[in-house]
Formats: structure tokens, C-alpha cells, sequence
């Protein structure tokens, strides 16, 4: 294993366990304020982040729960700094009013949700999909998240970096969705040269006067963000607000913009945020999985092939926004979907509903919970439906 | 809704903010005086300030008025928020200005952790013994025994003690007044925003539209002649047995000490290790 760092990033060939990568792709990516509090199976990730955020002037705080976390996160990313959270499904439930605050007020930050076993306490060190929906329709009212899938460390480090870039990019709240497997397996990992990897800053208000000679918010072009600190007299609330920031109950059309620009602020550069890896020409059959799941996949793939069927594979990169117009196209060209996933299905229902019109679609859980799909039981289910 | 005709106005407030959202005789307005009257007299600058509120009347006081920047969050966490703001960029003065329920009961454990760090930010906590904004239900410092909308039978609980609290927790500047005393709130947040760690400034509060009216204490100036008469200061009250001191209002600096604040010892922690490393 080669290693060298340069500036923030440990550029070589390591064998990292998929949460340490994680920190180390916050730390390439420039996190200079992150805050958390200890849960299994996400610690990993505030215990290295502790430890080498300071190392590049960055701070760690320990918060007194992950209300707290997710608050001083948005508090620090308006003084300018990139933030990230990291917790597991509990943690995230108890973040969701001010995850909402994140997307109300157009704030850049990232959190780390290394998904555990529930409902509930549930099973602390078991990997399950089972925050997949609640990050995107977890906090009250209307909108749109951004989430990735990584399915390794690999991606862990990947997904990290470009996690912070379409955060910055777009002034939103961007989650990384790992799974307890994800985050505790270890595995190669490329850490590229500082040179080489492409980091995104936001861009920052610079206009002169007050906020109301200025676009502060709901710009499906995404506005300049007015960071405190440099003399804007910045007005930021989630309550409903109008461009300027300024607070609004009455007038029914800038209801309608707080709700509808910042969905399509992310609705319009869908394709530059959607990612999805696909493998499925000349085949009938596709499996289409994320996450850890989506290495079975590949591996059931490969053994249905070698019996003469033509299957093939669809991952889900980017989770949400979902990628509906990719699975209405895999639809038209394929005879059957099949869906696997490390839960009882919950992105199921949503690719039924791009899908159903044009091939068949259906579902194989894993064959215990809390276990990972077994591609000889994934190919045995396969050869059952197409009997 | 009222007019806003201080001469402060010009200078501190957000021009196109023409009223306020506070009730007539709300104790709010002595509030947002005392606070611009201090940057005044310190002839500090609105852009050396960030102001964090959350959710209540009381969160009203800074937001949208004040010509700084302006954290607006929600309800319990604008400390939680604010110590991140601080800790992001410790050059700015942190100002958390938020009612009673909003800092003592759903966001307590943020008010205490933030007082055990110390973490350099003034907190202003607004004590109208209510919840105004709401419609009058029971905050944590609700006397015993009045009616409240949801103890129309009047409370059973006993009240916090939220300066002694806060104390306690380990913060190094705490105050307590009442709106009775503009000057003294004026100058204990002067201290308040000169000195370094976490300062506290309990200030009770008249709420004549909710508290007054849900408690049948009376008026605005009723409730202002209450904390004349019942007021006493700390030195006195140290000198006098719990039994006589009930019903009382214990106001004045609890204490003003230095302690090792988090956002410098974060900068000085930063060298260090970075030092080590090269
Ligand atoms: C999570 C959440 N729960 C409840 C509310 C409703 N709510 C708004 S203000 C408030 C009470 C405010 O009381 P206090 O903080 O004492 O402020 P005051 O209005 O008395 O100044 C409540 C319960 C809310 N906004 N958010
Ligand atoms: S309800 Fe009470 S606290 Fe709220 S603005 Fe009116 S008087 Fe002030
Ligand atoms: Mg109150």
C-alpha cells in the first residue's frame, strides 16, 4: 500500500474500512466543521474525523444529541464552512425538523446516514436500506433531497467528495445513504491526488446593500449564498420567505415559490445530479438494486448468464432525486424487472410506478432481514418467475 | 402592530420593517431598546453581529428588526444553532434572543450543554411565564396553582429556577432583571457582549395579551408594578431567609467570572496540533 498526503487528501492505495474512507472523503472534499454524536454503526466516522479534521484546522464537536448536530452544522455552514454530520437511523429521525430547516433556507451541508436495523433501537450493528424513504420524506411539508448510494468503500470515499460538491453546487442538504455493511466493510480504496480531484466551492453573496436589493433565495439557478459575517445583513428563516429572505404568510404566489423553487432547483440540473450505472442491452431481464444489494446483483448476473439467460443490472448511483425517466427507459427495452433490496421494498413502489406500464416488475427482499441477498438464492428466485 | 419611532430606528433596524410584531405593552419593545441601546453606548457596529432567535413572541425581538444578520431558526434550538455560527466564525458576537419555553423547555438541554462549554455567545431569554405566542398554555416557569389554558385548573408543577440553572450548568456571566430595570438590562448586556464566554441574561418579562390576561394578573402596568414592588437585589437577597424571600424576584449579576471560552480554546487547540504535525 502506497500513501502520500498532500493538503487534506491521503492520495494512494489503502485497504479502508468504507467509514473511514468516508471521513477521509469529507477531509479531501474540505469539511472544515463537522459535528455528531455516537452511534453504531456510523462512530467510526466522528471517531477519525475527531481526530484529523483538527490536523487541517478543522473542529469536531460532540453534541449533546443529533438535534444539536444537525443545528450547529446549518449554524456553522452560515459562517462559511463546509459541514457534514454523520448517524444512523435513530439520529436521523431525531434530526428531521431541522433537516426541513436545511432545505427551507437553502443550506449546504452533508449527512452520513449509515443505516442500522429497525424500526426503532432495532439492531445497532446490522445493515438495512431502511432510511431510504424517511431521507426523503422524513421532515414535514414539500420537497426534494439529494441522496447517493455508495456500494463500498470505494464509493464511501467517492460519493463523500461528490456529496460536498452538489451540496456547494446547489446550496442544499445532500445525504450519503451507506448501509452498516457499506460502512464496516474494508476493501481497496484509490485515494486520488489532490490535483486530480475536483472540489466545488459555493458561491458567495458579494452584492452590495441589504437583502432587499438582493436574490438571497428561491433561484432555481441557484442563488449566492449570503454567509454572515461579511457585512450582508443576511435575513434567513424557514419560515415562508421571498426571495429576499424576508418573511411572508399572506401572499399566496410567494407561498407558492418558497415550496416550488427549491424543488426545482434540483429538478432542473437532474441530469447533472442523477447517476446510475446500467448493464442490461440485448438482455430481458434486469436486476435493479443499490447499495450492498447491488453486489449480489451483479454476482446473480453473472451466474444467470453463465445458464444461458440474459440478465442484467441497474444501480441506482443517485437514489434521490429519483431517477424516473432512466427506469421508464430500461422499461421500454426490457421484459422484466426485478428488484432486489435491503429492505421489504421501499423504492419498489416507485419503480413500479415508472415501470409497470411496460415490462413486469417484481421483488425479492433478502431471504432473512439482515442478511445479505445470496446470489445463488437471487438466481434461484430469478429462474422460479420466468418458469 | 405598532409604529416604530425610536431614534434607534434609524440606525439599527432594517428600514423597510415598518412594525413590529409585538402586542401593545408587550415587554418585548423595553427589550429590543435595551439591547441596541447597549451597542449604542458601546459604539459597536450591527456587522460585528449575529443575531440566532427561535420560535416564540420573544424570538420576534431581533428578527427581521435588526440591520445585522439575522439566524431565524426553530423552536428550542437557536442555541444549537448559534454554536455552530460561533464556532464557525468566532469573530462574530453570537446573540441568542428567545422566549422561556423555547430556551428552558424544548431546547433545556442545549441551554445547559451550552453553559458547560462555555461557548462564547449571549443568550437574552425572555421570561413572560407563558407561552404567548401559542395562546397561554403552561411554560416550565409558570408560577403553582394559576390557571393556564392547559391547566385551567390551575398548575400543579413548580417552576424553574432558570438563572440558578444556568448557574449551576457553569456559565460565567448570569443576569436577571425584569423589564422594570431597562438600565440595568442595558448594562449587564454591555458586560454581556464585551466579554468572552457564555453570558446568560434572564429578564422577566410582561406578557399582558396572554399571561395577563389567561392568569388574571392584569395589565401591563400591573405586571410592571409587581416586578417594582417584589424586585430584590441578589446582595440583599443573600442576607435573607427562603421563607421571606417568597414571592420575591430575585434580580442582578449572579456572577461574572472568567472562564476558558470554546471557540478560542478550538483556535489555540488548531495550532497546536497543526504544529505538531508539521
Ligand atoms: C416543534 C414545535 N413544537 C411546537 C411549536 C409551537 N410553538 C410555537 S411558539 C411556542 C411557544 C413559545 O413560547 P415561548 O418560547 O415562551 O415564547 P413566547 O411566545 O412566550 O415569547 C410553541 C409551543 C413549534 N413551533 N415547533
Ligand atoms: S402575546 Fe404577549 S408576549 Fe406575545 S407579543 Fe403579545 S404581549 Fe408580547
Ligand atoms: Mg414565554
Amino acid at each position: 500500500m502506497s500513501s502520500k498526503t498532500t493538503g487534506n487528501v491521503m492520495a494512494g492505495t489503502h485497504f479502508l474500512m468504507g467509514n473511514i474512507a468516508c471521513a477521509e472523503g469529507a477531509i479531501a472534499a474540505g469539511c472544515n466543521f463537522a459535528a455528531g454524536y455516537p452511534i453504531t454503526p456510523a462512530t467510526e466516522i466522528i471517531n477519525h474525523l475527531a481526530k484529523k479534521l483538527p490536523l487541517h484546522g478543522g473542529i469536531f464537536l460532540q453534541t449533546e444529541d443529533e438535534i444539536s448536530a444537525i443545528s450547529s452544522i446549518v449554524g456553522a455552514s452560515w459562517s462559511g464552512c463546509k459541514v457534514l454530520t454523520a448517524t444512523s437511523g435513530p439520529g436521523i429521525s431525531l434530526m428531521q425538523e431541522n433537516i426541513g430547516f436545511a432545505v427551507a433556507t437553502e443550506t449546504p451541508l452533508v449527512i452520513i446516514d449509515v443505516q442500522r436495523l429497525g424500526p426503532s433501537t432495532g439492531v445497532p450493528s446490522i445493515g438495512l436500506a431502511g432510511d431510504i424513504v424517511q431521507v426523503a420524506r422524513g421532515s414535514h411539508g414539500d420537497y426534494q433531497i439529494i441522496a447517493l448510494c455508495p456500494d463500498g468503500p470505494q464509493e464511501m470515499f467517492d460519493l463523500t467528495v461528490r456529496a460536498f460538491n452538489l451540496s456547494e453546487k446547489y446550496r442544499v442538504p445532500v445525504f450519503l445513504m451507506a448501509e452498516g455493511f457499506i460502512g464496516h466493510m474494508r476493501e481497496r480504496v484509490v485515494i486520488p491526488d489532490a490535483s486530480e480531484l475536483s472540489l466545488v466551492a459555493r458561491t458567495i453573496q458579494r452584492g452590495a446593500g441589504g437583502p432587499m436589493q438582493r436574490q438571497d433565495f428561491l433561484d432555481a439557478a441557484v442563488a449566492p449564498m449570503p454567509v454572515f459575517g461579511n457585512g450582508l445583513k443576511s435575513h434567513v428563516t424557514s419560515s415562508c420567505h421571498d426571495e429576499h429572505g424576508m418573511r411572508n404568510l399572506s401572499d399566496p404566489e410567494i407561498m407558492h415559490k418558497f415550496i416550488t423553487k427549491p424543488i426545482e432547483k434540483i429538478m432542473r440540473h437532474r441530469d447533472d445530479i442523477i447517476q446510475v450505472e446500467k448493464n442490461y442491452k440485448d438482455c430481458d431481464i434486469v436486476l435493479v438494486a443499490y447499495g450492498s444489494v447491488s453486489r449480489s446483483a451483479k454476482a446473480a448476473a453473472e451466474l444467470a448468464r453463465a445458464d444461458g439467460l440474459k440478465v442484467g443490472i441497474f444501480r441506482f448511483i443517485t437514489c434521490w432525486p429519483f431517477p424516473g425517466e432512466e427506469i421508464r427507459e430500461m422499461a421500454e427495452s426490457v421484459k422484466h424487472m426485478i428488484v432486489l433490496e435491503n429492505n421489504c421494498g421501499q423504492l419498489f413502489p416507485y419503480i413500479k410506478a415508472e415501470a409497470a406500464h411496460a415490462c413486469r416488475v417484481d421483488f425479492i427482499g433478502p431471504q432473512t432481514l439482515g442478511q445479505i441477498h445470496d446470489p445463488e438464492y437471487v438466481l434461484s428466485r430469478l429462474k422460479e418467475m420466468v418458469r | 402592530m405598532s409604529e416604530i419611532m425610536h431614534p434607534l430606528r434609524m440606525k439599527y433596524t432594517r428600514e423597510h420593517v415598518k412594525k413590529t410584531t409585538n402586542c401593545p405593552g408587550c415587554g418585548n419593545g423595553i427589550i429590543v431598546q435595551a439591547i441596541l441601546r447597549a451597542i449604542d453606548e458601546l459604539g459597536m457596529d450591527m456587522d460585528e453581529f449575529a443575531f440566532v432567535s427561535g420560535i416564540g413572541c420573544s424570538a420576534w425581538i431581533p428578527s427581521p428588526l435588526f440591520n445585522a444578520d439575522t439566524l431565524h431558526t426553530t423552536h428550542g434550538r437557536p442555541i444549537a444553532f448559534a454554536t455552530g455560527v460561533k464556532l464557525g466564525k468566532p469573530e462574530l458576537n453570537v446573540v441568542v434572543a428567545s422566549g422561556d419555553g423555547d430556551l428552558a423547555a424544548i431546547g433545556g438541554n442545549h441551554l445547559i450543554h451550552a453553559a458547560r462549554r462555555n461557548i462564547g455567545i449571549t443568550v437574552i431569554l425572555v421570561n413572560n411565564g407563558i407561552y404567548a405566542m401559542t395562546g397561554g398554555q403552561t411554560a416550565p416557569t409558570t408560577p403553582r396553582g394559576v390557571n393556564t389554558t392547559t391547566n385551567p385548573y390551575g398548575t400543579l408543577e413548580s417552576v424553574f429556577d432558570i438563572s440558578s440553572l444556568v448557574l449551576a450548568a457553569g456559565a460565567p456571566f448570569v443576569a436577571r432583571w425584569t423589564t422594570y430595570h431597562p438600565r440595568q438590562i442595558t448594562s449587564s448586556l454591555k458586560k454581556a457582549f464585551t466579554s468572552r464566554g457564555f453570558s446568560f441574561i434572564e429578564i422577566i418579562s410582561q406578557c399582558p395579551v396572554q399571561y395577563g390576561k389567561v392568569t388574571k394578573s392584569g395589565s401591563a402596568l400591573d405586571l410592571l408594578k409587581h416586578y417594582k414592588k417584589d424586585s430584590i437585589k441578589i446582595d440583599k437577597a443573600r442576607t435573607m431567609d427562603p421563607e421571606s424571600l417568597k414571592g420575591k424576584i430575585v434580580v442582578g449579576e449572579f456572577v461574572n467570572e472568567q472562564k476558558p471560552e470554546l471557540s478560542a480554546e478550538w483556535t489555540e487547540l488548531k495550532a497546536r496540533v497543526m504544529e505538531g504535525r508539521s
